[in-house]
């Protein structure tokens, strides 16, 4: 597979050496959650960024806020995948993994390739940490590491003695480590360092002590990789061809938020979001909540219910209404979305999904919530679906869900999900006036209005929000009489309207773009993902048809309704692969509507899809296989 | 005794409007002789003299017999889902302050399902004028437990007698913090007018209890308060400033006895010095008529409590206002896209 550090024979150390040039390279910083990875991680990824690589990022944090140090529970993450080439996903296997302690260690070393560079903070490596992780002898002394090629960092002791002199505590001493560390990095990948050194000025700038402190950490790492010849060599990897433009690194949450800021300046509305916090998508409200500059009001509720209701009510109230959460918030927002759905007004309900069922997996991914968006509610109840394949299309599709919730007067799901959210790729920062125009609903003269007189095109019923002289009216749960909108018990009428409301979310089908296909039109594979797979099935896809496979894919955005194409391309194809991380939930979805035999491959541990993992499903059904 | 402020906050007169034009078209499908028909014609005769633009009201409500109240008000209403009415009457407030909006809920939608709602709106000081009708029984439902239902009370769900302790709708309110706490009878009419203007001049959160009688499930509930022959004697008026004196003679009074009141009789006409003075901006005194209730007291009719704190929509606004200053220029969505850090790829 091409996406693997290709590393050339090994240069004689020199000083200064030169950079040798990889393609690809994955890093995994892992250490406890109060040892500063997330944020190690995400200087680097600047840092990358900056230096012009294409790249991919995933966050892997416990749901202990604290767990006890140096145990397993307590171990986070940060892998970053960067490259000359196009990345798509953050990586199947770390190339170099930095182990901050032996918990650290004990979590990842499974995952790092052979012949991989492991960097370890020795001075962690102290009994009462081994015993802690169940390592009756060091790894470090015991010859189990012998697969990989082993730096051994006394990093809180190097660290210290960079910082003598300065007026520090122990604790602040050893806070600064993971500068230390970030510093040996970007020697090793030659990374700009500028950036980093900027952010800490503006991070600490209330104590110049600790700006000096966690800059000279930064430079004493860097110096330190490079004279001390610990590498051996050192890498470089070239800008990625990547469409010209003005770029911005961004995560999923960033971009969803953010994409609602847009689609409230674009529309005219004041945004509201009633939300209640929930991991992974209380970013979402930490972000849309520093922007009120925009009007945007943002609303922490005391419950789901009430977020969401709060919305509704915005939304009646005239605002673009929205509200946040994962699955455990959509389960108990069910009656409310219900009642968005019999009163026909806009709304965004953004679930950002992570493992279940219950409290389950907080902090881990997953796609199965996609039949709770479909059916999780009482009676005939359709809400068109979302999905954003990256973390930039958060951006895309929060806006288009915006813009649809209010065309066709609906709630509309947008089915993130916690690696969308958490991961961070660069993205193509869009020109703001070429951002698509938001369609409302017809309002007739005020002797002509009645609540749910449809406007013809899209079904919708128009929108008038309280204020208006000669509209009122009143709406509610009860079942509508057509057109009039008052209460009404009559069977032809609830049937007219159960009909009516599944029009209408149909009628959205016009809106979606024509599919695009990875390969050929025709074939023997065609591989069908939603969402977050689609990093790694594109790859998957992409390396299959470069191995002579008949092999090719599509993503969908739009889940409900389905692309309007979806069967005229399905039925080009000898066999349908659906990819998934559940049991099979769009699988079931394309198998009753198309009436097909599509096979489903499916992942359910609360991480996303290996590019290898997608490969062999598709070589399962391809035939022939990889040599 | 009104406050100054509570009066600023009425917008304009619009045009002269009457009790008709607060009718709707559609047929009230309560029962015969519910109490709910006071109320309603009690709230569509107000409406017209608070000077606000019919368009401008929003009657929100939850579930049950007292929630069907928006669809015969000729104003913007919703009729929500069980309990969830304060919420949306949040959203919509904050949302559009320019509003007037009422939550028309009752014992079981606001204080079961719904109470946590109630709570927060309260504590939040949401500009909602709540009118919460207790007849301590479910009647939609047909003759259930309420969380206002006596305990050991039969009823269809409790044959055997009710386990459960009451709520105490004042004092739940009086500890959400809410600004504004009154109770009146849905027969009592005049007083009913008087406690509901003020409710509706109110600036922040306003709840009102209303003794409602479910003919049908709980005929009677509230006799020993609303009948006439011994509501006087079973009664007290709280006027702000005023000592508590009850009676149909005017002889009876409510004095302190170290922390807890007592019941004081005299000659009309000559009430003792030390009798308690109602004073609406007294949490302990709130308190502790909250907690007044027969057979030992009179129960207390009126305004509890009425305080001036900042409504939420304006704490919202005010953030709002505060960020654009702060930001000085007119907010530039293709600054907020390009965010801090950015690198440019050159063709």
């Amino acid at each position: 597979m091409s996406d693997t550090q290709t590393q050339s024979a090994k240069a004689a150390p020199r000083r200064p050496q030169p950079a040798q040039e990889v393609e690809s390279v994955t890093i995994r910083f892992a250490g406890d959650s109060g040892d500063g990875i997330q944020l190690t991680g995400m200087q680097f990824t600047t840092s990358t960024a900056l230096a012009g690589n294409d790249l991919s990022t995933l966050p892997d944090y416990p749901a202990e806020i604290r767990a006890p140090v140096g145990t397993l529970p307590g171990v986070s993450g940060y892998q970053i995948h960067f490259s000359s080439r196009e990345v798509l996903t953050p990586g199947d296997a770390p190339d170099v993994l930095v182990a901050m302690n032996p918990a650290a260690l004990k979590a990842n070393i499974k995952d790092l390739k052979k012949g991989g560079i492991l960097i370890v903070n020795t001075d962690a490596f102290t009994a009462a940490n081994l015993t802690k992780v169940q390592y009756a002898k060091s790894p470090l002394e015991d010859g189990s590491l012998s697969d990989f090629r082993v730096i051994s960092v006394e990093l809180s002791r190097m660290t210290g003695n960079a910082l003598a002199g300065l007026a520090l505590t122990k604790v602040q001493v050893e806070r600064c480590k993971n500068f230390f560390a970030l510093g040996m990095m970007y020697w090793l990948y030659d990374r700009p360092m500028e950036a980093t050194l900027n952010w800490i000025e503006k991070k600490f700038k209330k104590t110049a002590l600790l700006v000096e402190a966690n800059q000279k950490a930064l430079h004493a790492g860097n110096a330190y990789a490079e004279t001390a010849e610990i590498f051996g060599a050192h890498y470089s990897v070239r800008k990625a061809p990547i469409a010209p433009g003005v770029y911005r690194n961004i995560t999923g949450n960033e971009a969803t938020a953010l994409g609602m800021i847009a689609a409230s300046q674009k529309s005219g509305l004041d945004l509201w979001l009633g939300t209640y916090p929930i991991t992974p998508a209380s970013d979402i409200l930490h972000e849309l909540c520093k922007h009120k500059e925009f009007g945007v009001k943002t609303f922490q509720a005391e419950d789901e219910i009430a977020a969401i209701g709060s919305a509704i009510g915005a939304s009646f109230a005239g605002h673009l209404a929205a509200t946040s959460t994962s699955g455990p918030g959509v389960a108990l927002k069910s009656e409310a979305i219900g009642l968005a759905v019999m009163t026909e007004l806009p709304l965004v309900i953004i679930d950002v999904q992570r493992g279940g069922p219950s409290t389950g997996l907080p902090t881990k991914t997953e796609q199965a919530d996609l039949l709770q968006a479909m059916y999780g509610r009482n009676g005939e109840c359709p809400v068109p679906i979302l999905a954003p394949a990256t973390p930039a299309e958060c951006f895309s599709m929060a806006y288009e869900a915006s813009r649809l919730a209010i065309k066709y007067m609906t709630p509309v799901f947008l089915l993130s999900d916690g690696y969308l959210a958490n991961g961070s790729e660069p993205w193509l920062i869009p020109d703001a006036d070429k951002l698509a125009a938001f369609e409302f609903p017809t309002l007739p003269e005020a002797d002509k209005y009645k609540p749910y007189l449809r406007d013809e095109r899209t079904l919708a019923r128009p929108w008038a929000a309280p204020g208006l002289s000669g509209y009122e009216h009143r709406l509610g749960g009860l079942e509508k009489q057509d057109v009039t909108g008052n209460v009404s018990y009559d069977p032809d009428n609830h049937e007219r309207m159960v009909r009516l409301r599944a029009a209408k979310v149909n009628k959205i089908a016009q809106d979606i773009p024509a599919t695009q296909i990875l390969g050929a039109k025709k074939g023997k594979v065609l591989v069908i993902g939603w969402g977050s797979t689609y990093g790694a099935i594109t790859a998957a896809a992409r390396n299959a048809q470069a191995r002579g496979q008949s092999v090719s894919s599509i993503h969908l955005r739009h889940l409900n309704p389905l692309p309007p194409d979806l069967g005229d391309i399905i039925s080009q194809f000898e066999h349908v692969l659906i990819p998934e991380m559940n049991m099979g939930q769009l699988l079931k979805i394309i198998r009753a509507k198309f009436a097909i035999n599509a096979v489903g491959l499916n992942k359910i541990k609360g991480q996303p899809f290996k590019i290898a993992e997608v490969e062999t499903g598709i070589d399962a059904l391809a035939g022939g296989g990889r040599n | 005794m009104e406050n100054k402020e509570e009066l600023t906050a009425l917008p304009a007169h619009g045009p002269m409007l009457t009790r008709k034009d607060f009718v709707s078209d559609q047929m009230v499908r309560w029962c015969p002789g519910c109490g709910d028909f006071a109320i309603l014609a009690t709230v569509q005769k107000l409406l017209p003299s608070l000077g606000i633009p019919r368009e401008k009201y929003v009657f929100v409500s939850g579930i049950g017999c007292s929630s069907r109240f928006p669809y015969y008000m000729n104003t913007y209403g919703f009729h929500s889902i069980h309990g969830r009415a304060p919420t949306l009457a949040t959203g919509l407030k904050c949302a559009r302050p320019d509003l007037q909006v009422w939550v028309i809920t009752g014992d079981g939608d606001g204080l079961s399902i719904g109470g946590n709602h109630l709570i927060h709106a309260l504590r939040k000081n949401v500009d909602l004028k709540i009118l919460l009708f207790n007849n301590r029984i479910y009647g939609l439902t047909k003759g259930q437990l309420s969380p206002t239902s006596e305990f050991g009370k039969k009823t269809k769900s409790t044959p055997y007698g009710s386990t459960d302790q009451p709520i105490n709708p004042i004092a739940l309110a009086l500890a959400s913090e809410a600004t504004f706490v009154g109770r009146v009878i849905d027969t009592d009419l005049a007083r009913f007018a008087q406690v509901l203007e003020r409710a509706a001049k109110h600036k922040g959160s306003a709840l009102i209890e209303i003794f409602q009688n479910c003919i049908v499930f709980n005929d009677g509930a509230w006799n020993e308060v609303s009948d006439k022959a011994t509501r006087d004697e079973n009664n007290v008026d709280l006027i702000h400033g005023q000592p508590l004196i009850f009676g149909k003679n005017r002889d009876k009074g409510i004095r302190l006895n170290g922390f807890k009141p007592e019941v004081v009789t005299f000659a009309p006409g000559q009430p003792p010095k030390d009798l308690l003075v109602h004073d609406e901006t007294s949490a302990p005194l709130a308190y502790m008529l909250a907690h007044m209730e027969r057979p030992d007291f009179p129960t207390p009719q009126g305004v509890f409590r009425s305080v001036q704190r900042p409504a939420l929509h304006e704490l919202i606004d005010g953030q709002i206002a505060q960020a654009r200053k702060a930001s000085g220029a007119e907010p530039d969505l293709q600054a907020l896209l390009r965010g801090s850090e950015t690198w440019t790829v050159a063709a």
